[in-house]
């Protein structure tokens, strides 16, 4: 098992999904993407393919969606401290990669990663991670002064709507990928 | 079924009715702004919540896990609606799902890494918690609640092993990965409604 880190990691399955070839015109369609079928991931959610297209659909608009809003180097900081603080290694290497590419501070993102939500960050950073970490605590501790950080570091309510969509949404992805297999490291697959 | 919210009657949107969100508001604009998550995110309440075929995971079942997952995160207006539901739809179970809520109350993320990952003082011990009343839930209630268990409070620490505990109480892979997405869907449902809430009361 690999620690946290921003380097490519694999993924493998515990349960088995469908074969490439066996992945019928409902599964294609569910995958959005159809370069996803050589995903052991995408093609073991793709079991349920209702739940798996309408998932995908909500993640891409939370992440791409450009009209406004929260810069995407900020989007994946968001779902960066979210995977880091609840532990999914695999989530964690891929929106770090992410964020440190659009933010061109990979610095600050291996930081985030090397000690966690608590590292030292500028005052935007710091006050995206607390919202982040908030939201992703069991019951909710998100609070009015988390909100009011952010406004503080200058984001606006849409800005502030995208932090809130991002870290939720890696509530639902780091469960997921957590849930039904593990990260591997790449020389080992 | 039906779950007053005042202010938002007639919303079919479960997320806007959790956050309080009504027509014309300004969490409502915001929302607009981002029109694939809003459709998308209700899309998948559908999904999970108006399936096409209970042969894998049945109605009551999916119900019983949300009354359960929302409970445990104490997030009052999801709790509320998914315990109505479930009392609609299976109402001698309402009581042990409660009880279970209660016993099962604890505050995470927490859980133990393996071996390697992240420094010895980030793994937290906390409950695993086991069934009271396996009797009252049944044997494929009692292990997805406490797979469920384990993804709200302790994602961290999930397994090969405990996949295989579902198997041996019926779960089947199709299945279990509909109860991932459950549990991984309603862990986002409840942090957008309350972050949402938030911010329309802060404004």
């Amino acid at each position: 098992m690999t620690g946290f880190t921003r380097e490519q990691l694999g993924w493998t399955p515990w349960l088995e999904p469908p074969a490439a070839d066996e992945l019928t015109d409902e599964h294609r369609e569910a995958l959005v993407d159809r370069a996803r079928a050589a995903s052991p991931y995408f093609r073991l959610l793709a079991r349920d393919p209702r739940i798996l297209h309408a998932r995908t659909v909500t993640d891409n608009d939370i992440f791409h969606n450009a009209d406004g809003g929260l810069p995407r180097a900020e989007r994946e900081l968001a779902a960066t401290a979210t995977s880091r603080r609840n532990g999914c290694v695999f989530c964690a290497s891929v929106h770090a990669r992410f964020a440190a590419h659009h933010s061109r501070r990979p610095g600050d993102v291996q930081r985030l990663l090397d000690e966690g939500v608590h590292a030292r960050q500028d005052d935007r950073w710091r006050a995206i991670i607390d919202a982040s970490a908030a939201l992703t605590a069991t019951p909710g501790e998100l609070t009015a002064g988390h909100l009011a950080a952010l406004r503080a570091a200058g984001l606006d309510d849409l800005e502030i709507s995208d932090v809130i969509n991002a870290a939720a949404f890696f509530n639902w992805a780091n469960r997921l990928m957590l849930s039904l297999g593990e990260p591997v490291k790449e020389e080992d697959r | 079924m039906t779950l007053d919210i005042p202010g938002t009657a007639g919303t079919t949107d479960v997320i806007d009715r959790l956050a309080g969100i009504t027509p014309g508001s300004s969490l409502d604009r915001l929302r607009h702004r981002r029109p694939g998550a809003r459709e998308h995110a209700q899309r998948s309440f559908d999904a999970l919540f108006a399936p096409d075929t209970e042969t894998e995971v049945t109605l009551v079942e999916r119900n019983a896990i949300a009354a359960f997952v929302t409970g445990l995160h104490r997030a009052a207006p999801a709790a509320g609606f998914y315990a109505e539901r479930l009392a609609d739809l299976a109402p001698g179970l309402s009581a042990a799902v409660r009880a279970e809520v209660e016993a099962g109350a604890a505050t995470g993320p927490y859980g133990v890494y393996p071996a390697g990952v992240a420094a010895p003082e980030e793994s937290v011990e906390g409950p695993r918690h086991r069934v009271g009343d396996p009797g009252a839930l049944g044997a494929r209630l009692t292990a997805a609640f406490e797979h469920a268990h384990l993804l709200v409070f302790r994602p961290r620490e999930a397994s090969r092993e405990a996949l295989d505990a579902l198997r041996r109480a019926g779960w089947s892979s199709t299945g279990i990965v509909t109860l991932s997405q459950l549990v991984a869907f309603l862990s986002f449902q409840v942090r957008v409604a309350a972050g949402l809430r938030l911010l329309g009361a802060a404004a």
